[in-house]
């Protein structure tokens, strides 16, 4: 038997590596050298699998290289990480509304960048399909980086090093949007946050202890702020009016992207994930503190024909929230805050 | 000793015939076709960037034409039993302005006697949600970055009867009622027949007609309709009026 099988085996072991070395330019590395490269064990499965785009050490660091380079923008002065900070979970620190090139304003507040493998669209609006198309966005966009796709590839080829860095990742030449989109989408999809307290509680790891404040914070976070901040990502990416206005004129949110009337006022459901870092608050950063973001919920929303009815159970519209039941959420809000993602120097502008 | 020589050779036969070429016997005899588009207004040649304007619509408003470009995509052709052949990775960009961009060349098709062809004006739902993209599809001006998704067509020029004095018709949208990609089948004229050899090439012209554009289901009037920039009702009645017979076979080369 052995005699017969060996040989089969060895086959197949034997194209396998034929295979993988006709088609594969890549080294394998070590999987913990790229950050994000281990799903989470407490996550859903990602939308954006580690197959869509398998990492690189070298195309990881290409991203991360792109993310921080100013030379993305048309004068040289707005980088992905001038509005996306590491600090603050890759949101914008003390920014209501993000200001791009020439000092000009956006509209909406820059989102924290954190779990995108798990997003299906992004933005407030949804508008963004895809992780890796999602950056032609702010590059392109007027008030931000004001940028041609076609420009940047020109002066990305025109570089004293990228040619040679992307060369090494993507194995032919001249560098195009698709390898500089693929290049930054192995950058963002890296961006893991699931090393809170919270997880290492949830994941039975070593320190893992909630506190009981902070137990009774998430059983008030499971019963009232459920389904929408839901699964362990602490947001079921779906878009909901949550009545901050009673109309949209400034912003119709979701029906921007759709052109339906029942989308007015709606936006993206934002992870709570690290919130006590990503202040200013909502998609215009109206509120600074999380105090006023619970106060909202309690006693602030307004009604109009597209709230959302998670917001206006038994006549009553809302979610009441007790002094006590506030303290308790925030109290557990902070062990979603997770310093190793904010401080990875593997992130960081300059590792 | 025995098993690596032997897994070396079993390694080496298994890819001489997995491996990238096959034998020319096994090859199916394919052969070259050439779309070429001709675009016109109405019986006129198009004649861009005019100084003053150069059609007039049948109601009577008057325009000349600066940009037409568009995507032609998942092309098919069909013989006369109904089989079809479908290109693969079939997208194309055209742009009225770049005389290289207005021929479609297709490799690689089976040789045969075809009767039809079908094609999408515009790109499918799944290419507007796969990401990024190479080739024609590489994101450029007929990406919406706010919206993701491809612009199908754009028609931009100027018009006295437009309040600004110009008009923009950029076209897109894949979802729901908003959905603006359409397929056509312009048929070929009485008689005529696509033959595909391997020894020659022929060439199909298609008049592409702008005034279709704006005319048909919706009777454009620029007072009133001027632009369309982004996918919603304007965009969907813009591209009933251009898959209502925008694209004709004209006549076939045989080559």
């Amino acid at each position: 038997m052995t005699t017969q099988r060996t040989p089969r085996v060895l086959l197949a072991v034997g194209l396998a590596a034929l295979l993988v070395a006709g088609c594969q330019s890549e080294v394998e590395v070590a999987p913990e050298t790229i950050p994000g490269s281990v799903l989470p064990a407490n996550f859903p499965a990602p939308v954006y699998g580690l197959d869509q785009n398998p990492p690189t050490k070298a195309g990881f660091e290409l991203g991360r290289t792109l993310f921080y380079d100013p030379r993305l923008s048309r004068d040289g002065t707005i980088s992905c990480g001038s509005c996306h900070q590491q600090f603050v979970a890759f949101a914008h620190a003390g920014h209501t509304l993000s200001h791009g090139i020439d000092g000009l304003l956006g509209t909406r507040n820059a989102p924290a960048l954190q779990n995108l493998r798990w997003q299906r669209t992004f933005l407030w609006d949804g508008g963004s399909n895809h992780l890796e198309t999602m950056p032609v966005a702010p590059l392109t966009d007027a008030h931000e980086m004001d940028e041609t796709m076609e420009n940047v590839v020109r002066k990305l080829n025109a570089d004293a090093s990228y040619p040679q860095r992307f060369a090494v990742v993507f194995g032919s030449k001249p560098i195009d949007s698709y390898q500089l989109l693929r290049a930054l989408a192995q950058f963002t999809a890296s961006l893991t946050s699931a090393n809170s307290r919270y997880d290492h509680y949830v994941r039975h790891e070593s320190g893992g202890t909630l506190t009981p404040v902070e137990l009774r914070g998430l059983a008030v976070l499971t019963q009232k702020c459920t389904p929408c901040h839901s699964t362990d990502l602490f947001t079921d990416n779906s878009y909901r009016n949550n009545g901050l206005d009673r109309t949209f004129a400034a912003d119709s949110g979701r029906a921007r992207i759709t052109q339906l009337a029942t989308d007015r006022g709606k936006f993206k459901v934002p992870s709570l994930r690290n919130v006590f870092r990503t202040a200013p608050y909502m998609h215009d950063g109206r509120f600074q503190t999380l105090e006023q973001v619970l106060d909202h919920y309690d006693h602030g929303v307004q009604p109009s024909p597209t709230l959302d009815s998670q917001l206006q159970t038994d006549g009553t519209i809302g979610i009441p929230l007790s002094a006590q039941e506030k303290t308790d959420l925030l109290a557990f809000l902070q062990t979603l805050t997770d310093e190793q993602f904010l401080t990875d120097k593997r992130l960081s502008e300059k590792p | 000793m025995k098993f690596p020589q032997l897994f070396l050779a079993l390694s080496l036969l298994a890819f001489s015939f997995s491996g990238c070429k096959k034998d020319a016997d096994a090859e199916p005899q394919v052969g070259k076709l050439a779309l070429e588009m001709d675009h016109v207004v109405g019986s006129s040649t198009l004649v861009m960037n005019a100084t003053t304007p150069n059609y007039t619509t049948p109601s009577g408003d008057h325009f000349s034409v600066s940009t037409l470009r568009y995507y032609i995509s998942n092309i098919r052709l069909r013989k006369e039993d109904g089989s079809e052949y479908a290109q693969p990775e079939s997208y194309y960009l055209v742009d009225a302005a770049r005389t290289e961009s207005k021929v479609l060349t297709l490799e690689n098709v089976p040789a045969g006697d075809y009767t039809g062809i079908t094609f999408t004006i515009g790109v499918d739902a799944a290419r507007n949600t796969a990401g990024a993209q190479q080739g024609a599809l590489a994101p450029s001006d007929m990406f919406w970055s706010w919206n993701t998704g491809y612009i199908f067509l754009k028609l931009e020029g100027r018009s006295p009867e437009a309040g600004s004095g110009a008009f923009t018709y950029h076209v897109g949208g894949f979802e729901g009622v908003n959905n603006a990609i359409r397929t056509v089948s312009p048929a070929f004229p009485t008689g005529s027949k696509l033959l595909i050899r391997a020894d020659h090439a022929p060439e199909m012209h298609l008049k592409v007609d702008v005034m279709k554009i704006l005319t048909g289901p919706t009777e454009v009037r620029f007072a009133t309709f001027s632009t369309a920039h982004m996918p919603g009702a304007a965009a969907v009645k813009i591209a009933d009026n251009y898959a209502a017979g925008m694209f004709r076979v004209d006549h076939i080369h045989a080559n």
